[in-house]
């Protein structure tokens, strides 16, 4: 009788999607490798990926670089992505919060900048870009408090809306330099110390170009290296404070919150305090990152803002694997070098990244890197799978 | 063991009264969930809250937890009125549950869903975590000594590192016990407990519930398994339709006969299927 | 002020115009998230093809403004049975294209809507690119008509002239506003009815409301879910032929700005109610005109957005309530 009710389609749909997930290569494994390996390895590799990273730009290695655009300014907004996204994976990869209009803050912070640096008063950048960050986590806190209790789906559109009314408020008011923008924004200072060669490529075939230097530490227009390198260090210092938040009650709260709110409330987890802290944290990162942006422009307008910034943000985040930052961070690498790489196809760049976009949703659902949990849970699922499929057979 | 009052008025609580509903009423629109309601939870004992389904024994813990708010009426914790307080700031003051449909953290360990429980009483703020303060690093060890002792106590002790939702539905159920113990509760609500298991789990759930009380905490518990709630609970409290119906201790509320016409017909059906 | 009382007649009625096609848009919006909790993020490119196709109608036709009456009409009916056609197809592609998988996996909803995202710009830029996609084929001379100047503005002219119907005050209702409205309602009414009447309309409303118990009661779940797409992608098609027939002029990213405004719409009327978005529509088009008659018109994204803020603080699911299971009278 039972049988009968139940669609056949039920059981049918799962298979195929076992089926894929076992297709799936085993991501844990380089992982494990990696772990066995005593911590003096370990600690000398991290070393030699950081000096490499730090490098990138005066490596301009082959087929990785850009023919097209500086190869340095590329990588520069590469990490202001890693940036961004790091911060909406805060908000949206532990505390579950759908934030589609993150490019506000982005915008808050480098409008902070300019205004302040450049339009209405002319600050010293060392003031300019904690002002920036503390104006943002105000108006973090000031869109969240009102909208925190909506549900969820609804912060969604809110969070939209906020976005738009940013973008909206800065090209209508003469105050913020409406549609003209703001020019002569102040970049950071400089310190001259010494000049770095860069390696310039013939084929696969590296040589020192003694005439192509990059002089360390000037924050110039031609040469990108630095707003990269200090970008750089700015992921790093957010890194490891997301992971100190991670590895604490505020990152457990965070988590619960997002798993159920009720449950998590009657275990004594304020969820709405921890929800305001978390959009704050976001906007915190989001206000550091746009004041970045706006300091190596130099020049911002509103239709650097557009919504559609905030939709490769949240593309960044979920395609990388919301909730675990490394995928986080590969994700925003993706979505930020992918369209710049290929500047070549110019026109044709968006249509790709959509398809890019919908096949990384449909065929890896879970993420590029799934966080921890995912994964196990997977393991799991896929032996039972394999269990189950062992019993039909025999 | 001695008799009180089951009208009593808030003039007649005891000193060793832990929890006390008085005269509590919940209206949702025109359905009336609790009507006029009090009994008290004494300090130490296990309370058995026993009625047929829909008699408002849920919407009991909701009121007494801030999920909702009486309409009329009074709830008071070690003598303080809970008023207005928020469900969190409820569970700090020392009342904690657990969920007729297991509400765990899903995709958070074992051990992490304990945690969040111990959390409840720590203060650890941002600057805490990013500075790994004494404080910091205080909670947490202190946090994660009381997980795993309570897991210990629940026999989870080697679970701690699975993700909830791969515990078996036994684990499940007594993980919820373990977290909401984490909190340090005074007074510990469990909702239907014993939901789905058989005999021999249930003995041993008996037991623990047992333990637990005499680790020194107050039990009150729902339950549909008769033999169970008659076999643990120093006194019952029945409700019917929202209303309480009888109260005392088990024998006597076994042989009540208001108690077996509301609740004996329905009661022989869920002891078979159980 | 003064200029809002001056002219609030001619700013209710074109109010509610642009809150009629709102309206219509919304449908798209609320059925898919009544049926799935989805936010249909490619909704509004359904509708942008089924402004392009109306528009190809009238090119092929060859029709200028000003022939005759029942021509007109012959030819907007046309015009409206492919906007309809196309958009219904597209979103019925959505579902399959972007949608069906994800389902079958239960992946999360937020994948789910990375997913339509992606689907949105594809589609989007593929409009915007599709003189560049005739040349590949070698077929430009025989479509050039229908894709030129793709990345500007693509002009409808409407085959029936604009007449004043009637005078309110100072403002002469048109008959383009007439059948705006009038149309935009009967939509409505007769969506409304195939929902509660039909038997497609139940599963949408079983499916709405537990989709699991639906399933075990024999509801086929995969086709209620293409119903409810195909529904939605032809109400947004006729919206995008009412929309011509006042705005007069697509584009391939038009989309966007209308989708949002369109959701908005629909989380104001209280999103998964059917009439809730047509209500929604009405008073996002009233609210952006009014107020940007007192504010100033660079300020209408603005107001339309700060409504939309209030009301979910005030009344968070919307004006209606949610509730396409629950769709009683």
């Amino acid at each position: 009788m039972t049988d009968k009710t139940t669609p056949a389609g039920a059981t049918a749909a799962r298979k195929p999607a076992a089926a894929q997930k076992r297709r799936g290569w085993d991501r844990g494994a380089l992982g494990r490798r990696l772990g066995a390996l005593p911590t003096p390895v370990k600690v000398l590799l991290m070393a030699l990926l950081v000096l490499l990273l730090y490098a990138l730009p005066l490596l301009d290695l082959p087929i990785l670089s850009t023919p097209d655009t500086d190869f340095g300014a590329v990588l520069f907004t590469v990490a202001s992505y890693v940036l961004v996204a790091l911060g909406l994976n805060v908000v949206l990869g532990y505390a579950g919060l759908l934030d589609l209009g993150y490019v506000g803050f982005y915008a808050v912070g480098a409008y902070t900048v300019a205004v302040l640096g450049s339009f209405q008063a002319q600050l010293s950048w060392w003031m300019l870009i904690p002002l920036a960050v503390i104006i943002t986590t105000i108006s973090g806190v000031l869109l969240g408090a009102p909208t925190l209790r909506v549900r969820g789906d609804y912060l969604a559109i809110v969070t939209l809306g906020f976005g738009e009314i940013i973008r909206l408020t800065a090209l209508n008011s003469a105050w913020l330099g409406e549609a003209r923008g703001i020019t002569k924004i102040p970049r950071p200072p400089s310190l001259e110390l010494f000049e770095i060669p860069n390696l310039s490529w013939d084929g696969f075939t590296a040589f020192v170009d003694l005439d192509n230097t990059t002089k360390f530490l000037v924050f110039g227009v031609a040469d990108q290296a630095p707003y990269y390198w200090l970008a750089l260090t700015l992921i790093f210092l957010v890194l490891g404070a997301d992971r100190m938040l991670r590895l604490s009650r505020i990152g457990r709260a965070w988590e619960a919150t997002r798993e159920d709110e009720d449950a998590a409330e009657l275990m004594g987890v304020p969820t709405f305090r921890f929800k305001l802290l978390a959009f704050a944290t976001g906007a915190f990162i989001g206000g550091l990152s746009g004041a970045l942006f706006a300091s190596r422009q130099g020049f911002i307008n509103p239709i650097s803002f557009p919504l559609l910034l905030s939709i490769l943000f949240l593309a960044a985040v979920v395609v990388g694997g919301a909730g675990n930052r490394w995928g986080v961070i590969l994700g925003a690498a993706v979505v930020a070098y992918l369209p710049e790489r290929f500047r070549g196809f110019e026109e044709w760049r968006l249509l790709v990244f959509g398809l890019a976009l919908l096949l990384l949703a449909n065929f890896r659902p879970q993420g590029l890197l799934p966080p921890r949990r995912t994964r196990r849970v997977q393991a799991v699922e896929e032996e039972l799978d394999a269990l189950e499929e062992g019993t039909a057979r025999a | 063991m001695p008799e009180t009052p089951t009208d009593g008025g808030p003039g007649t609580s005891t000193s060793s009264a832990l929890l006390s509903l008085e005269n509590v009423s919940l209206q949702f629109g025109g359905l009336k969930a609790l009507d006029d309601v009090s009994f008290e939870v004494r300090e130490g004992e296990i309370l058995g809250l026993i009625g047929p389904n829909g008699a408002g024994k849920t919407t009991c813990f909701n009121v007494m937890t801030g999920v909702y708010h009486p309409t009329s009426g009074l709830v008071r914790f070690a003598g303080e009125p809970l008023g207005n307080r928020k469900r969190f700031a409820i569970t700090r003051l020392g009342i904690a549950r657990t969920f007729q449909n297991i509400r765990l953290f899903p995709n958070m360990t074992a051990l992490e869903n304990v945690l969040v429980g111990a959390d409840a009483h720590h203060r650890t703020n941002v600057i805490d975590a990013l500075l790994r303060t004494p404080r910091h690093r205080r909670e947490e060890r202190e946090g994660e000594q009381t997980a795993r002792e309570v897991m210990r106590f629940m026999g989870l002790e080697r679970r701690s590192d699975e993700l909830a939702r791969n515990l078996s539905y036994g684990e499940q159920r007594r993980l919820e016990i373990a977290r909401a113990m984490a909190t340090k509760p005074k007074l510990l609500c469990l909702d239907e407990p014993a939901a789905g298991f058989n005999p021999a789990e249930k003995a041993q759930l008996m037991n623990l519930i047992r333990r637990v009380r005499d680790s020194g905490l107050t039990v009150l518990l729902i339950e549909h398994d008769m033999g169970l709630v008659m076999g643990v609970s120093d006194r019952v409290t029945v409700l019917e339709f929202g209303r309480k119906i009888a109260e005392g201790v088990p024998a006597d509320v076994r042989d009540d006969p208001a108690v077996i016409a509301a609740y004996l017909g329905t009661e022989a059906d869920t002891e078979e299927t159980a | 002020m003064s200029f809002l009382l001056n002219n609030i007649v001619e700013l209710t009625v074109t109010g509610l115009v642009l809150g009629a096609v709102y309206g219509l848009v919304a449908l798209g919006y609320t059925l898919v998230y009544g049926v799935l909790q989805l936010i249909n993020f490619a909704h509004s490119e359904v509708w942008m093809y089924g402004s392009f196709a109306a528009v190809w109608v009238t090119v092929a036709l060859g029709v200028a403004p000003g022939g005759p009456v029942l021509t007109a009409i012959g030819v907007l009916l046309l015009a409206l049975l492919a906007a309809m056609t196309v958009s219904g197809g597209i979103a019925l592609l959505l579902e399959r294209v972007a949608y069906r998988r994800l389902l079958r996996l239960e992946a999360p909803k937020l994948v789910a809507l990375i997913s339509a995202i992606g689907a949105s710009f594809f589609l989007a830029e593929l409009m915007g690119l599709r003189d560049r996609v005739v040349d590949f084929f070698g077929l430009r001379d025989a479509l050039d008509p229908f894709v030129r100047s793709a990345r500007d503005n693509t002009r409808f002219l409407n085959p029936l002239e604009t007449q004043g119907l009637f005078s309110i005050g100072r403002y002469t209702v048109s008959n383009v506003d007439v059948i705006i409205i009038v149309g935009a309602i009967l939509m409505m009414v007769g969506l409304d009815q195939f929902i509660r009447r039909t038997r497609t309309g139940r599963g949408i409303r079983a499916v709405a409301q537990d989709s699991e118990a639906a399933a075990l009661m024999g509801v086929n779940r995969d086709r209620v879910i293409r119903a409810t797409f195909l529904v939605g992608g032809v109400m947004a098609g006729a919206a995008a032929l009412l929309y011509l027939m006042r705005f007069g002029v697509t584009r391939w990213d038009a989309g966007f700005l209308l989708g949002v405004k369109a959701f908005t719409a629909a989380v104001l009327g209280g999103i998964g109610n059917v009439r809730g978005a047509l209500l929604g529509g009405f008073v996002l088009g009233l609210a952006e005109n009014y107020g940007s008659a007192l504010v100033g018109s660079q300020w209408r994204d603005v107001v339309a957005f700060l409504l939309l803020v209030v009301i979910l603080l005030f009344r968070p699911t919307g004006l209606l309530g949610e509730s396409l299971g629950r769709a009683r009278a």
